[in-house]
């Protein structure tokens, strides 16, 4: 999870659409660099988060699957998009053999499927997601900000959300 | 040359390390798997290791291994084989590297293998015969995907999963029930005394025109049942191990129901009236059941042999195809991981 002296934001989204209106605010302001950690139980909406952030950027979502078993999957957006998965490794250790070190903070966006699992290898200044299961179809999604650029991606969301 | 010509096939698209050698006849000589218990003490753990460190540690030994086991010597052999994609882009360059160095010292020829295909292949194996044009489904941990498979040689993509791979909703449901990695034989085992029709879960796409998949929405309807309802003021449910066989039940009844469906789907569409499955969810003896169900309504069904379901490298005897059309790979050829993915 998020260290403890960033900023955090909650939005509630009621369902599915509300879920991909958020990540669609998120995709427009991604650039090359940033990292995004998904965190939350099996179940939660993190690769539907995933699948509607690459929509957003014009990728087809049906080719958004979860990387829990090829651990790494590109797509090619612009800026390009780095899916990664952290569920089955069993220490930071193996997440860097897996060579992200050329990818976190690269040319590409990364957005990373139980990031707290490795936190401590990654960037200082990522943004971190949150998701709960509140119901069915609704969840709660609490943005937590690690330095200027993720409290930018925050604020920037934040903003773009109370103007709908 | 009296005996049989021999290829050594190598494999270390994700996270096993493996290597085999297969005659001309595609009898397999010798295959050797680092992660199995018989090779335990030698590998220090059992535990598959997912680096390309590992498979950099493990390939000197399990090559030795399969040379040794088969009575091979280097200069017996035809062709050296490295499965090249799709996998990790740092594993699959330890395989195809030792291949292309042996390739080169042997003076022989280089053969690159798909994975998938090569996963399809093991039913042909298995039948001793040609069993193409065939529609073939990939079904394990990392893949679910149908296939027109024209020729032992010739794979046209028909559609796969939108999300979850079924193997992968296995494991994490198995998670869920408490159970064991990997999560199928955990969960036949549990299934044996449940109730298959305890639960109705979600069927997606069943009855959709589409050759595609999706097993997320069935992992998430588990847990509501395993976990309780969520925003539900009510205790979760007591599981119990009859609750918990049921629902291990009913879950393999829906994913093999999707599974078949589809299957049925695409022999139709593609007026195919031959099917080979082949990956670790072909093992699943509910699914075979259902197979052998379809088998007695006249398709010609071809599973992979419980041996070959799961990742080796005996299934590279299809290199023995790539051999006689004479397909070799140059030395400078490179891995397709297949994971990034175009607009």
């Amino acid at each position: 999870m998020g260290t403890s002296n960033g900023q955090s934001w909650d939005v509630i989204c009621s369902d599915l659409e509300a879920t991909r209106l958020v990540a669609g605010l998120l995709a427009v302001v991604l650039k090359p660099g940033d990292v995004i950690g998904l965190d939350g139980e099996l179940g939660a909406g993190k690769t539907h988060f995933v699948q509607a952030v690459a929509a957003q950027l014009g990728f087809d979502p049906a080719q958004v699957t979860s990387p829990t078993f090829t651990l790494i999957q590109e797509y090619a957006t612009a800026p390009p998009i780095c899916h990664l998965d952290a569920y089955r490794l069993h220490d930071s250790d193996e997440f860097l053999e897996l060579g992200v070190d050329e990818l976190l903070g690269g040319d590409v966006v990364c957005l990373i499927e139980w990031a707290s699992r490795v936190a401590d290898v990654l960037p200082k200044d990522y943004l971190q997601l949150n998701f709960e299961t509140l119901s069915e179809s609704s969840r709660r999604i609490s943005f937590v900000s690690n330095g200027p650029r993720s409290q930018k991606l925050l604020d920037n969301v934040r903003a773009a959300y109370s103007r709908q | 040359m009296t005996s049989p010509q021999r290829i050594l096939v190598i494999e270390s698209s994700c996270d096993e390390t493996a290597a085999a050698v297969i005659d001309e006849n595609l009898e397999v000589l010798s295959s050797v798997v680092a992660s199995q218990d018989e090779l335990h003490q030698q590998f220090s753990g059992v535990v598959p290791e997912i680096a390309s460190r590992a498979h950099v540690r493990h390939l000197l030994p399990v090559l030795s291994e399969a040379l040794q086991r088969s009575q091979t010597k280097l200069e017996d052999l035809s062709a050296v084989a490295a499965m090249t994609q799709p996998g990790l882009v740092g594993s699959l360059l330890v395989g195809l590297t030792a291949a292309k160095t042996l390739a080169m010292v042997a003076d022989i020829p280089l053969i690159a293998v798909n994975h998938i295909e090569a996963h399809l292949y093991a039913c042909r194996m298995e039948a001793g015969r040609d069993i193409f044009p065939a529609i073939g489904l990939v079904v394990s941990g990392g893949h679910t995907n149908l296939y027109d498979c024209q020729s032992a040689l010739s794979y046209e993509l028909l559609g796969s999963t939108i999300d979850d791979a079924a193997g992968e909703a296995f494991d994490k449901v198995a998670a869920l029930l408490g159970l064991g990695y990997p999560g199928g034989p955990y969960i036949q085992k549990v299934a044996e005394t449940g109730d298959c029709k305890a639960f109705r879960f979600p069927r997606s796409f069943m009855h959709d025109d589409r050759l595609a998949f999706s097993f997320s929405g069935l992992k998430t309807a588990v847990r509501y049942t395993v976990l309780g309802q969520p925003g539900s003021q009510d205790p979760p449910p007591e599981m119990t191990p009859q609750r918990t066989a049921d629902v291990a039940a009913s879950f393999e009844e829906a994913v093999a129901d999707v599974l078949i469906a589809k299957c049925q789907l695409a022999l139709r569409k593609q007026n195919r009236s031959a099917l080979c499955i082949g990956g670790g969810v072909a093992a699943n003896q509910r699914f075979r059941t259902k197979l052998d169900e379809l088998r007695r309504t006249g398709v010609d069904v071809h599973i992979a042999p419980m041996s070959l379901c799961t990742d080796n490298a005996a299934m590279g005897a299809i290199a023995w195809e790539h051999y006689r059309e004479g397909r070799f790979a140059d030395l400078d050829v490179d891995v397709v991981p297949g994971l990034v993915r175009a607009k």
